[in-house]
């Protein structure tokens, strides 16, 4: 189905997808969007949405199932408590993306902003994971309790770092893997910087092998470089904070 | 280990003549105090354990226990009384902030108690409630600005998605985790079968109190825990946690070890992870984010349920409120500084936020002053012991109440303030199967549904004696106010005419 969004606003636009997936229709060819917010938006069935043009705040948003590819970048609030889906972003992301993210994957080929995949989890079988092709802001990773935040820096200049100041501060689950190095100052309490193992490489490899596919990248290529793992020195982080 | 310097709170008074030795208070204890000698079958108490629960009390066949507070020990002293210096022996042993349950224990004013309200003499008749009706049903949600009809006398004009309630009484944030699944069964029936509502608190809903949906107010909290769109869904309302009036602008904090393996499966985390709650939502900065997020949850819900904010009050609550109302809430919660919880730092319960009459009185005038009071319902919450407490909240401006404490007193808890340990010898606040039993739902419902029905007399009772049979005539009433022992500008603030004016 094709739907001009021009003109629209997110109510009509969402009831038009939601009604239509209730007819049986899957697929979505969305044109002519122009930051309309929510798309996606508490949608729970696997459908396809492909958005052309830019779609606005919180896209993805409580999603749970559906595969959405965007033609280029995206604004704040991405995949925000999304428990499951697909979200391919060929260009950049803004700020607050995946938060409190328990499942489901988003891609994303460039740059990210601040607060990106702040307290995802994961729970069961359902491991969010978050792939930024380029770097990201400050507090990447804060809370983060569960899944994975893998950051490439592709593209990135020399001496820019990967991640902002307050990287993974107050972690206590989940990881983080960073193709080069975030610098020390950057990385938040309470997190440890480790060599990643020849588990995590395999791990890594086939966790990129879709990103890759999907943004056009080379597998081989990316794993060439070294990684870095981040993870929480403690599960625990409040434990000795009370007198009981 | 040294010698502990903390002060016994209380003595635990054993009458030999009365005892028979029986051990009910040995097992009845969860917090070690009451103790049997395996030789000799004696029973005996360490009272520095004691926490007051009165549960050994109560249980007691033969009524040979008393558990009181101690009188101040050693030299008087009115500023470092024994339990600021108890609370410093304890920060001096354990190097961790002071932790604490239920809402905050100083005796703040209670303005509730300098109000009072009207009665019909003479000029007006009272109405009585046993032969007229009377309606307390009251329905939250925005209401329009106008009702349009076309010319058959038809509504035109959309309602927005309401709440029914038969009382203007709802069960209070209380999450699976904090309370157990026992308690949280007791207030979920109570409410659906008394026609009101329970708040889910930010721990999800657990599986099988997916059936009571219809009447839970699920919460979106800051962790976002048990949220997906299947949660949202099976909701009467959603609520976005901002604040508790227990703990104003900090987070919340379930220890793993209360993460058993069905409190996992409820807020979908890992069994034995604590449950961590950042302070504030990280996509809410500002006003207009938080518009964003009560449009994402109306997208999700399909305009289908009322978004109520909560937030505690604190200085500039009336600002927030509004703000709350003008970013699309349909219900704006506050909870005041009296406001309860599962586990607080003491600190902050007991010296943090407002007491809510203030924040209702102001908050309500300034909304009615801007001309958006209609657009969103007020629900108070902090401290509402009983039905009068009720009635002059709606007569401030409130169009409905929440009840935490009331609620969990009703099931039986005795106050101890211990709910952060997780060993509530009364099965409320606990996840330990041995004392969750002690709860039984069936009667749980029984005496919940009791405490209602006992509100809603008195308030029809309250209401009849004002000349009014319907509660709608009440809201927002300060007529039928007056006010002693309060300076003018308490006063002003209620919006409150002293007493004999």
């Amino acid at each position: 189905m094709r739907i001009d969004a021009t003109g629209l606003d997110h109510r009509t636009l969402n009831e038009q997808i939601k009604t239509a997936i209730a007819a049986g229709e899957t697929e979505f060819d969305l044109a002519n969007v122009c930051g309309t917010r929510y798309i996606g938006c508490g949608i729970d069935q696997e459908v396809d949405i492909r958005i052309e043009g830019i779609p606005g705040n919180d896209l993805a948003a409580f999603m749970s199932g559906p595969r959405i590819h965007c033609s280029g970048s995206v604004q704040d609030s991405v995949a925000n408590t999304m428990n499951g889906g697909l979200v391919v972003v060929p260009g950049h992301a803004g700020d607050v993306l995946g938060y409190s993210m328990r499942g489901g994957r988003v891609y994303v080929r460039e740059n990210a902003g601040y607060r990106i995949g702040i307290h995802m989890k994961s729970y069961l079988n359902q491991e969010p994971t978050i792939i930024i092709g380029g770097r990201a802001k400050d507090f990447a990773g804060e809370y983060m309790a569960g899944g994975k935040l893998i950051i490439l820096g592709l593209d990135t200049p020399s001496g820019e770092p990967l991640a902002g100041r307050y990287c993974g501060s107050g972690m206590h689950g989940g990881a983080m893997y960073v193709r080069g190095e975030v610098p020390e100052a950057h990385i938040g309490k309470g997190v440890s910087v480790e060599e990643i193992t020849a588990e995590d490489q395999e791990m890594l490899r086939a966790t990129l092998k879709p990103y890759c596919e999907a943004l056009g990248l080379g597998v081989e290529e990316i794993m060439g470089a070294p990684f870095q793992k981040l993870r929480a020195t403690s599960t625990r982080p409040h434990g000795q904070l009370y007198a009981y | 280990m040294p010698l502990s310097l903390i002060p016994a709170e209380f003595n635990v008074q054993r009458d030999a003549d009365l005892c028979i030795e029986c051990g009910v208070c040995t097992r009845q204890c969860a917090h070690g105090c009451q103790n049997i000698d395996p030789e000799d079958g004696s029973v005996s108490s360490d009272e520095k354990l004691c926490v007051g629960c009165q549960r050994c009390v109560t249980l007691c066949p033969t009524g040979a226990l008393q558990v009181v507070q101690r009188a101040e020990q050693g030299r008087y002293h009115a500023v470092w009384n024994t339990g600021a210096r108890r609370a410093i022996a304890r920060q001096a042993e354990s190097g961790g902030m002071l932790l604490t349950g239920m809402g905050a224990d100083k005796p703040f004013p209670l303005y509730w108690d300098r109000l009072f309200l009207n009665a019909s003499q003479v000029t007006n008749p009272s109405i009585d409630p046993l032969r007229e009706p009377m309606e307390l049903r009251t329905f939250l949600g925005a209401k329009p600005d106008k009702i349009e009809f076309d010319q058959q006398g038809k509504p035109l004009t959309k309602l927005s998605p309401q709440l029914e309630l038969e009382i203007p009484v709802i069960f209070s944030a209380m999450s699976y985790g904090s309370i157990s699944l026992s308690a949280a069964m007791s207030l979920a029936r109570a409410a659906a079968e008394s026609g009101t509502y329970f708040n889910t608190g930010e721990g999800g809903l657990h599986r099988s109190l997916a059936q009571y949906g219809s009447n839970a107010i699920v919460q979106v909290a800051s962790g976002r825990f048990g949220v997906t769109p299947a949660y949202l869904e099976n909701s009467a309302a959603v609520e976005i946690k901002i604040g508790q009036g227990a703990k104003p602008g900090i987070g919340g904090h379930l220890p793993g070890e209360k993460v058993s393996a069905d409190v996992s499966a409820t807020r979908m985390i890992p069994q034995g992870a604590d449950a961590i709650s950042p302070a504030p939502h990280h996509d809410i900065y500002s006003i207009e984010d938080l518009k964003q997020l009560i449009y994402a949850l109306k997208e999700a819900t399909g305009y289908s349920k009322p978004i109520s904010v909560k937030i505690a009050a604190v200085h500039n609550v009336v600002p927030i409120a509004s703000g709350a109302v003008r970013a699309g809430a349909d219900i704006v919660a506050m909870d005041g500084v009296r406001g309860g919880s599962g586990a607080t730092p003491t600190m902050i319960r007991d010296n943090v936020g407002i007491p809510i009459e203030l924040a209702l009185g102001a908050v309500d005038a300034q909304l009615r002053k801007d001309g958006i009071r209609h657009r969103a319902s007020l629900v108070v919450a902090g401290g509402f012991r009983n039905s009068a407490d009720v009635m002059k909240a709606i007569a401030l401006g409130a169009d409905a109440v929440y009840i935490g404490t009331a609620a969990l007193i009703g099931l039986g808890c005795h106050m101890c303030q211990k709910c952060y340990t997780g060993k509530c010898t009364w099965g409320i606040a606990t996840q330990d199967p041995y004392l969750t039993k002690r709860l039984n739902p069936e009667i749980g419902v029984r005496r919940l549904k009791n405490l209602l029905r006992a509100w809603g007399l008195e308030m029809k009772e309250m209401l009849g004696g004002m000349g009014m049979n319907s509660i709608d005539s009440l809201r927002g009433n300060r007529e039928m106010l007056r006010g002693i022992d309060m300076t003018e500008q308490e006063l002003e603030i209620l919006g409150v005419l002293p007493a004999g004016r």
